[in-house]
């Protein structure tokens, strides 16, 4: 399966990219968990124009529900994950669950080392991965930022690889923008940046070290005004992109006169 | 009949899957099958085979929905 990033389309302006032969058009994947009400989550995900959402799935309880996210997110394009999961195991049940729920073969695999970092158990989520590339799944992994791991991930099939930005929900940006950029450039597959983004400037320097997109749950729903920050980050990843599209200048130490020096006023 | 559903004993009258699922989202107040996935004892099961899988005594069943996520 070819799940090559598509080139910007200059005649066009198009800059859309595509996930196992899905076309995008929006950048930012925006997550549905924690806002203060449905209500404001349904507008939130209006106002940040994404078109993918994630969901999690989770044993029916007898506490009810409230509205039915699926049935308010209606026209979206879910991506299920498996945020929790602690074993390649437990990771594939839920997907194959997930993959029943909502009628998609897309998954996010989330297998986590531990409930205090959050932290990719690396070794059980290769494992994970493989086998659900094996078995048919569209998978995009939440990892580390380790060029080494985002390639054998997409060595080994997956769609898409999901480096960190920094620990899930802590709202600390890039932390390590070098690596970013490294997996970016070597990367076949499209990254999206997820985790760590906390407001619209974290999620400009991701896209400008040159993400394919990134994926947004916290800094959108706990922030103030969650509409507001959707939107914010709606038009950060915008930027982001334009701006690593259209090549920033080199850094340097001394200035540099932007106005004319010839016909100065004055002596 | 004795079941085990989402890891809690439960006592039962269903034929099928199907039936189960129907008994179950009336006491939750889930309106409709979409959004909802079944394991039976640990194999995940197809929606259109709901109706065609019998529920057995001491069965483990997982009856899990989408919900918000990130």
């Amino acid at each position: 399966m070819d799940h090559t990033v598509t080139p910007l389309r200059p005649e066009t302006g198009d800059d859309s990219f595509t996930i196992a032969g899905v076309n995008l058009s929006s950048r930012l994947f925006i997550g549905t968990a924690g806002y203060p009400t449905q209500a404001i989550m349904r507008d939130a995900v209006a106002a940040s124009g994404a078109e993918v959402v994630t969901a999690s799935i989770r044993r029916v309880s007898l506490q009810g529900h409230g509205s039915d996210t699926v049935t308010l997110l209606k026209g979206k394009r879910f991506l299920p994950n498996t945020a929790g999961c602690e074993t390649a195991r437990d990771a594939i049940m839920t997907a194959e669950l997930a993959r029943e729920a909502l009628d998609t073969n897309w998954i996010k695999v989330e297998v986590i080392g531990d409930r205090e970092t959050l932290y990719p158990d690396v070794t059980e989520l290769i494992e994970a991965c493989r086998h659900l590339v094996d078995d048919g799944f569209v998978v995009l992994p939440y990892c580390n930022d380790d060029p080494i791991i985002c390639q054998r991930l997409e060595d080994l099939g997956c769609a898409a690889v999901m480096p960190m930005g920094s620990l899930i929900g802590s709202g600390m940006g890039v932390a390590n923008p070098a690596n970013l950029e490294l997996i970016c450039r070597r990367a076949k597959v499209p990254v999206v940046v997820d985790a760590g983004i906390g407001t619209a400037s974290d999620a400009v320097i991701a896209m400008e070290l040159g993400a394919s997109a990134c994926l947004i749950n916290t800094a959108v729903a706990k922030a103030d005004d969650p509409v507001r920050m959707a939107r914010a980050m709606g038009r950060a990843v915008e930027a982001g992109r334009d701006a690593y599209l259209a090549g920033r200048i080199p850094r340097r130490g001394r200035a540099e006169p932007s106005s004319p020096q010839l016909g100065l006023v004055g002596s | 009949m004795k079941l085990f559903i989402n890891g809690e004993p439960r006592e039962r009258d269903a034929e099928t899957v199907d039936a189960l699922f129907r008994q179950e989202a009336e006491e939750t107040g889930i309106e409709s099958p979409q959004g909802v996935a079944i394991a039976l004892n640990g194999r995940v099961l197809r929606r259109r085979d709901w109706d065609e899988t019998p529920v057995n005594e001491g069965d483990r069943i997982e009856i899990v929905r989408a919900m918000q996520g990130g």
